[in-house]
């Protein structure tokens, strides 16, 4: 289920800084929630991880012994150790472990090269750490904290049900 | 029959046990355990408090330290055994008879259940571990049809543990030398199969690419749903012809035989999966155990939701009712 045109057309014309700004303080806040995330790495720590939404025309790379995340955009992307592509939901419930990372790639909805030790490593520290986007984006939200929480559990919803409608029972 | 869960992450054990698991199976963080990937399985204090979680809910945990031991570095796998057994096991899986003995001479009251890397598979070799070692399960290899497990059981004085779904292994379990001939790294050594270390994946024009150290093992055409890149499921040119040499990439699942198993004498039925998310554990073992109490007409419609978890999102009965050539 890619995104619509209306929310990710204007990211091609929005400055990364204003992207990343907002992308580093919901990484500040889930690396904040969960300090043990990047346990599971061992030396993997030390690698880059590239994430590229097939929806989007942005794309992320994550150095967790920094910790650092940063954006940039498809044509120039820097270098990196680990890629995964897919589209944003499905890279996002596999931020939350909603889905099997094994699952989607075996249905061709997920595609990964470069380093893949690094990589899995990565997935199954991902997979372990419970996650939760709504509740942490909530957290940063102050008053707004019940509103934003309310609005990301139903778009959340809606996006894992429409996939799980369109391809197969694969959501827990 | 009892439903015995992998868990390779404390979240994914919680996953299983929440889900209706009768006992869990897992292993320490290294080599101890066949299913030693990257990020993978337990510190001591993450199998203690998993242990507790299970036990608070009546369900048992077993620990896998199921790869064989290498000579001159026992003392890894006899403190996996100790480890194991002081955090409150409910039954240690092994494979390596010398493994076997240790804990049977060092641990004699603990239970011991042999893993399907031992490759127990006639009357003769599980007598033997149950006479020697007091083995109390044996894990078949995935290789008898359930006839096969049937004759088995009358000869036999401990329970039988068969595989019900998930990822498939070529028929010389504990014996299978292809990841070792292509990485030097095996899962009976080293308890990984396939190590991701030597994976690439790669896009060649529309199709998909996959590497295992100098060997190209398959190449998935745009749509078509892919496997592990492990040697046994590699599609090879073979004289004229292009095929899967030694087995297609699909999955096992037997749940259509739960009757036939039931009778056959098995008291357990596994589910491959310890490297996969605890979305996969949450799901498969939610509906494994309400195919196990559903009634035969139910059960068909409640296992197809599992094929798109399966490798190549296909599955097959395996040996189980494999009319031999």
């Amino acid at each position: 289920m890619p995104l619509p045109l209306a929310i990710t057309a204007p990211l091609s014309f929005v400055p990364i800084i204003a992207i990343e700004t907002v992308v580093r303080r919901v990484f500040a806040r889930v690396i904040e929630t969960h300090p043990g995330l990047f346990d599971r790495l061992a030396d993997h720590a030390a690698k880059r991880y590239a994430f590229l939404p097939s929806d989007l025309p942005i794309g992320f790379l994550v150095e967790p012994a920094v910790p650092r995340i940063s954006v940039h955009r498809k044509a120039s992307a820097p270098a990196s150790d680990a890629l995964m592509e897919g589209e944003l939901v499905l890279l996002l419930a596999l931020l939350e472990g909603r889905i099997d990372g094994d699952a989607v790639f075996f249905s061709r909805d997920l595609t990964v090269s470069g380093d893949m030790e690094a990589m899995l490593a990565l997935r199954n520290a991902l997979d372990d750490c419970e996650i939760d986007l709504p509740r942490d984006l909530a957290d940063m939200s102050g008053p707004l904290a019940p509103l934003v929480r309310r609005a990301a559990e139903q778009i959340r919803e809606r996006a894992l049900a429409r996939v799980s409608k369109e391809e197969a029972p694969r959501w827990n | 029959m009892e439903l015995i869960c992998p868990a390779g992450t404390p979240a994914a054990f919680r996953e299983a046990v929440d889900a209706g698991a009768d006992a869990v199976y897992c292993g320490f963080r290294d080599e101890t355990n066949a299913r030693n990937f990257p990020g993978l399985n337990f510190s001591r204090d993450e199998l203690r408090t998993a242990i507790a979680y299970a036990r608070g809910r009546k369900v048992m945990t077993f620990v896998a330290i199921n790869t064989f031991m290498r000579a001159g570095q026992e003392q890894l796998w006899h403190q996996a055994v100790d480890d194991a057994v002081a955090l409150g096991a409910d039954a240690v899986i092994l494979a390596d008879f010398g493994l076997m003995a240790y804990a049977v001479e060092r641990h004699p009251q603990q239970r011991l259940h042999v893993s399907v890397q031992a490759s127990a598979s006639n009357a003769d070799a599980v007598r033997f571990l149950v006479e020697t070692f007091a083995a109390k399960r044996v894990v078949l290899p995935r290789t008898l049809t359930i006839a096969d497990i049937a004759r088995l059981a009358k000869q036999i004085d401990c329970e039988i543990e068969v595989f019900a779904f998930g990822g498939l292994c070529v028929m010389a379990e504990g014996r299978c030398s292809l990841s070792s001939y292509a990485t030097g790294k095996s899962p009976n050594m080293n308890g990984v199969c396939s190590p991701a270390s030597h994976v690439r994946y790669r896009q060649d024009g529309r199709e998909l690419v996959s590497e295992l150290g100098d060997y190209t093992i398959n190449r998935f055409p745009a749509g078509e749903a892919a496997g592990y890149p492990t040697l046994c499921k590699g599609r090879f040119d073979i004289a004229e012809e292009r095929g899967y040499a030694f087995e297609d990439p699909v999955s096992l699942d037997v749940m259509d035989h739960i009757e036939a198993l039931r009778a056959a004498g098995v008291s357990a039925l596994k589910i491959e999966g310890r490297q996969r998310g605890k979305a996969y554990v949450a799901e498969v073992v939610s509906v494994m155990r309400r195919a196990l109490t559903a009634g035969a007409a139910e059960r068909p419609a409640l296992v197809s939701r599992l094929k798109a978890l399966s490798e190549g999102q296909k599955t097959t009965t395996g040996a189980y009712e494999k009319r031999w050539r």
